[in-house]
């Protein structure tokens, strides 16, 4: 499916580029040890520069999700599977994204997902497949 | 929680609203003037009168329709001297414009505040069907503070976000489908009363359950109806408002705070931001939810309408579904008379100043065949999401 691609900011950039790599990069305050998104220059909680993203092992699990039936535009898939992933590394600690490789109804709450990546030109999408 | 509750010193004196249409021939401006020159008029007072002008989310101009004219055109059309005017998108969601002017005549900068809110999303959406998705808020790569986050995964509208919340809602609190549809089909039944409203055919359960499933649970029936309108309201000193032709309405007490992550995946699922809204509201008054006669609450989907009605504390969170079953306590005889005009679900998305006009309307008795019971206390809500604002209004 065709995507709307996110500015890269000094940020944003590891979250988004992270797959190159194959992995999921996500922000964490050396101060507090605690991870925080969206990626920030600064920790929202203690308020702490010492911030930087981190790979993470991209296993999480399902904490919400819809199956969009709407065509918003003519590109896009039938239906398809959105999601908020919630990450092993702590509670809380969570995105929206989409679940691929699997029926959109057979998504579920507390389904276990591990991140795959979608390379649009030079963002790699995190998105999420069952975990086996 | 503060010694002195300064809104308390303010009242709305007047309502005014264009005509609701799909589409309307009319001009965004021409709408905003006719909603403003009503409210007005209405507060017994003339332009001149006029020394404030707020709007949300301000001047939006960009082909979306969510907000074609702003403070600065009303105050130019009008001819308006004013001491403060301000507009802008970045505050406690679609009833910040009032939450402002009433902090300008609290604070001391003006004696009369024109509030309007103009929405076109109607023709915008004749001109280019996608002219509201989300994706098409930014030109090229997202770099909104917000949306950037959604928008790559192909959320085009926040119905998806919104969907989740309703799924989480319903898998932790056991509300059905059959449930939540109360809220639209007894919107439908109010907006027969009303005139003005865009949608007036009757809607049956099965109508609603036949509706076109657009991100589960959301049906069609769930999301409301775009519209052409201009809606307007005059904040005055409360003092100075018992001159006027009509009881002062006082705002009671505010609610726009916010303690959670302003992102759309970050707040809390089942109560979003209205939670934290409801607390400040509450610690600013004396009354409590069973003093409130009328519910007009946000719906933009009609999820975030029940979310309103628990976390205001007018039924027991978790309860929503069972409160709204059948109908009976949200209709216009119910317990909780909740939006007596249609809403936005049936009345037209006049996003958020609807929902205080409305209020308006009822408190001073000009409801007619949707009229409720000698109402004296209103609550006023708007905002899903990280959105939400709220106030508390009384007939002096």
């Amino acid at each position: 499916m065709p995507r709307k691609l996110p500015a890269l900011t000094d940020d944003t950039r590891p979250f988004w580029t992270g797959g190159e790599a194959g992995e999921l990069r996500i922000h964490h305050c050396t101060a507090c040890e605690r991870y925080f998104h969206p990626p920030a220059p600064i920790c929202p909680r203690c308020t702490s520069f010492d911030v930087a993203a981190q790979a993470v092992s991209g296993r999480g699990v399902i904490v919400a999700s819809t199956v969009n039936h709407q065509a918003w535009n003519p590109e896009l898939e039938a239906s398809y599977s959105v999601a908020i992933v919630e990450l092993e590394e702590q509670a809380g600690l969570r995105f929206l994204s989409n679940i691929v490789n699997c029926p959109p109804e057979a998504v579920h709450t507390g389904m276990p997902v591990q991140v795959v990546f979608e390379r649009n030109d030079d963002v790699w999408i995190p998105l999420f497949e069952r975990r086996v | 929680m503060f010694d002195q509750v300064r809104e308390k010193g303010v009242a709305i004196t007047g309502i005014g609203q264009s005509e609701v249409a799909r589409p309307s021939l009319k001009t965004p401006l021409r709408l905003s003037v006719d909603a403003c020159m009503e409210a007005i008029n209405d507060a017994g007072l003339k332009p001149s009168d006029i020394d404030g002008v707020a709007c949300w989310p301000g001047d939006n101009n960009n082909g979306d329709g969510f907000s074609p004219v702003g403070p600065l055109a009303l105050k130019s059309v009008l001819g308006l001297d004013v001491n403060w005017f301000g507009g802008g998108y970045e505050g406690p969601g679609p009833l910040a414009a009032v939450i402002n002017g009433a902090m300008a005549i609290a604070s001391g900068l003006c004696n009369n505040v024109l509030v309007f809110r103009t929405i076109a999303e109607s023709s915008a959406r004749l001109i280019s069907r996608d002219a509201t998705a989300l994706s098409k808020k930014t030109l090229g790569r997202d770099s909104n503070f917000m949306w950037q986050w959604v928008t790559p995964f192909n959320v085009h509208s926040v119905i998806n976000i919104v969907a989740m919340y309703a799924g989480a809602h319903f898998e932790e609190y056991g509300t059905t489908p059959e449930q939540l549809a109360q809220i639209p089909l007894t919107l439908r039944k109010h907006a027969q009363l009303n005139p003005k409203a865009v949608m007036r055919t009757p809607m049956t359960m099965d109508d609603y359950m036949a509706s076109k499933m657009i991100s589960t649970p959301l049906r069609m029936f769930d999301c409301d109806v775009h519209c052409d309108a201009s809606t307007a309201i005059v904040l005055s000193r409360r003092e100075a408002a018992r001159d006027g032709p009509n009881p002062p309405i006082r705002i009671e007490a505010i609610g726009a705070a916010m303690n959670q992550p302003y992102y759309w995946d970050q707040v809390d699922l089942t109560a979003m931001a209205t939670a934290d809204v409801a607390r400040m509201m509450w610690s600013r008054t004396d009354l409590k939810p069973a003093d409130v006669d009328t519910a007009q609450l946000y719906d933009g989907f009609s999820i975030l309408t029940l979310m309103w009605l628990e976390n205001l504390g007018l039924c027991p969170v978790g309860e929503g579904g069972r409160f709204i079953e059948g109908g009976h306590n949200i209709g216009l005889t119910g317990v909780m008379p909740l939006n007596t005009n249609g809403g936005q679900l049936s009345g037209g998305r006049t996003h958020g100043m609807g929902y205080v006009h409305e209020a308006c309307t009822q408190l001073w008795g000009r409801g007619g065949g949707r009229q409720i019971n000698d109402p004296h206390v209103a609550a006023v809500a708007a905002g899903g999401g990280p959105l939400a604002g709220s106030l508390l209004l009384v007939k002096d």
